[in-house]
Formats: C-alpha cells, structure tokens, sequence
C-alpha cells in the first residue's frame, strides 16, 4: 500500500472488515429463514457498511492521496484488501453465518470500546458512534447462538459443524502483528491481549450455554490483514465491484 | 415458521404519550420478539420504548357485540364535557 503511516493499514483492517462483512450477509436479503431475520440481518449489514465507510473515509485522509471510502472500496483488487479472513468465509448455512457474526463481535465490540479511548481523536470518535451499533449486534448474535446451540438436535449439529468451520479463522483478530503492536505503544490502539481475553471470556461462556463445544485445535489462519486471501475474496469483490468495473465512476 | 407464536407490538414514539400498537412479528420468545421489533419497527427512528405481547394473550371485543357495546352512548353528549366556558388561562383540554 502507498502510506507509511501503520493507521493507514490499521484503519483499511477495520473499514476492510466492515465493507465485506457487510457484503457477504446482504447476500440473505430476500433469502433468510423468516422475514423478521431477513430484516434484521439487513439492518446489520447496513449498519456495517455505514462504518466501512467512516473507517476508509478516515484511511483515505490518513493516506492523503485524495482516496476516499468510495475509491478504496471500489477500485481495489483482492490482494490490497486488509480484511480478516473470518470476515470473508462464505455464509453456509444460516446457522454459520450467525456463528461468523456471533465471532466477530465478540472481537469487534471489546476493540471499539477500546478505540473510544483512543488518543486519536479521529479514531476514537468513529469507535464511539459504532460501539452503540456493534453492541446490539453483539447481544443479537450471542442470544441467537444460545437458541440454536441449545435448541434441537439439528440446530445444535449445525452450529457445532460452523463453529468447527470457522474456528480457524478466530486467532488472527486476536494476534498482535507490528502495527498492531505500534499503534498499542503510540496510545491509539487497545492492546489485543486484553481484547483476548475478553473475547475468550465472553466466546466460552456463550458456548457453554449453547452447548457448544469449543474446538481444541490452536492451528490459525492468517494472512487476511497483510493482503494474503482466502480464494472467496475475489468472487465476493467482483460482484461488489461490478458496477465500477464495468460503468467507471459512475454515480447517481 | 407457523410454530413461532405471533407477536403484537407496540412502540413508545420520540415525543413520549403513549405506546400505540405498530404492528404484529412472529418470534421463537419476548426477548427475541422484542429484538425482531427493534428491527422491523424501528428503522427510523420511531421510537423510545417496546412493548411486546402475546397475540393470544389479548381478549377482543367481538365485532358482532359492536351495537350493545357503543351504540348507547352514541345519544348521550351530556357525557362530554362541552357545555362549559373553560377559562383562558386552562389552556387546551
């Protein structure tokens, strides 16, 4: 990437994570079991495109080539994204997807509350505003993975199988690389240890309530926030992108 | 879905008053109904406060008892209170 400053990177992780999240679960628009969840999921996705946008509008100033949320999003290939991985697995069933989100924000929610007191003023007031949204997701996910965890055989097969799945997509959020660990001694990051440790707290405590069990594996993925992607980024991306790619800066 | 139970819901607006019936959702339990709610009746912003009940719970006049029920008061306007001078400094009433 073009900017030397690690917020840059820092803040195409989080707005990166957002934008194709919220990309892969618009996907149950007009799919999802029931109304009441299409709506729902809907709602979230709309709430996370919301914050990729505040999150690449803000990389884009950082960056200061005149890039902003619209031009990252759009005219980026694959290999420039910075999203975790987790982000970007397919939805499976509808039982996997409200696992991958159920992950997410048990990471999401402890680092914007977090970044709310980031030295930043920036970052912080972002992390604010999206901490109120992310927090009933939060809620919304961790109940729903109780219902189905404990629920009849089936639900509780098929959570366990997207938990089973999507596991090894969990240690990158959690593992602290170089900017990561920077931006933790320049003030304007959590340290991800404490995130960490809330996230395990929280995650095992849902899945015991769920009946879950949680996989016993340590072996990770990475590769997500420096640019090294699943093979499902590419489809998700082209179809994101096809309006710009086929229409250049069109707008309306 | 015809196992989840139906929902009446009623939403609290910005300018307070009372909560007035929105609508109706299906959910598995309250909390969910109530989460349900949030999402499909408050996109914009509507409202302060949620209540969800039972559709079940709730006893309904029957519309056939329409004409025992109102039609008696329809002749009496000596139940509202129009034939007083309200004083200017009460206000609206």
């Amino acid at each position: 990437m073009s900017s030397e400053d690690p917020l840059f990177d820092y803040t195409l992780r989080l707005g990166d994570s957002c934008i194709v999240l919220a990309q892969r679960i618009s996907e149950w628009v007009g799919h999802a079991p029931i109304l009441e969840e299409d709506i729902g999921i809907a709602n979230i996705a709309l709430d996370l495109v919301g914050q990729g946008r505040l999150w690449l509008d803000l990389a884009g100033e950082i960056e200061g080539q005149g890039r902003d949320a619209d031009a990252l999003a759009y005219h980026r290939d694959a290999g420039a994204y910075r999203n975790h991985l987790l982000t970007e697995q397919p939805n499976g069933d509808f039982g996997q997807t409200i696992m991958r989100q159920f992950l997410f924000d048990a990471w999401y929610l402890p680092l914007l509350k977090g970044l709310s007191q980031s030295n930043d003023s920036r970052v912080a007031a972002i992390a604010e505003k999206a901490a109120k949204e992310a927090s009933y997701h939060h809620a919304r996910h961790t109940d729903l993975v109780i219902s189905l965890g404990d629920g009849t055989e089936e639900s509780h097969d098929r959570m366990q199988a997207a938990l089973d799945v999507l596991w090894p997509y969990t240690g990158e959020m959690l593992t602290a690389d170089k900017i990561d660990g920077t931006l933790c001694e320049a003030g304007t990051a959590p340290d991800l240890a404490g995130i960490e440790q809330v996230w395990n707290d929280h995650v095992s405590k849902t899945l015991t309530a769920a009946t879950l069990t949680q996989p016993e594996s340590n072996f990770m993925q990475s590769g997500g926030k420096a640019g090294r992607h699943s093979e499902h980024l590419g489809f998700l991306l082209a179809e994101m992108q096809f309006l710009q790619r086929a229409y250049p800066d069109a707008v309306w | 879905m015809g196992e989840w139970p139906l929902w009446e819901v009623f939403i609290r607006g910005q300018h307070g008053g009372n909560h007035r019936h929105v609508g109706s959702l299906h959910a598995p339990d309250a909390e969910k109904a109530v989460m349900n709610a949030r999402d499909v009746y408050t996109r914009r912003n509507e409202g302060v406060s949620i209540w969800v009940v039972r559709a079940t719970d709730i006893t309904a006049s029957a519309p056939g008892e329409k004409g025992p029920l109102f039609e008696p008061s329809n002749s009496k306007v000596y139940r509202h209170p129009t034939f007083f001078d309200i004083p200017d400094d009460v206000g609206a009433m």
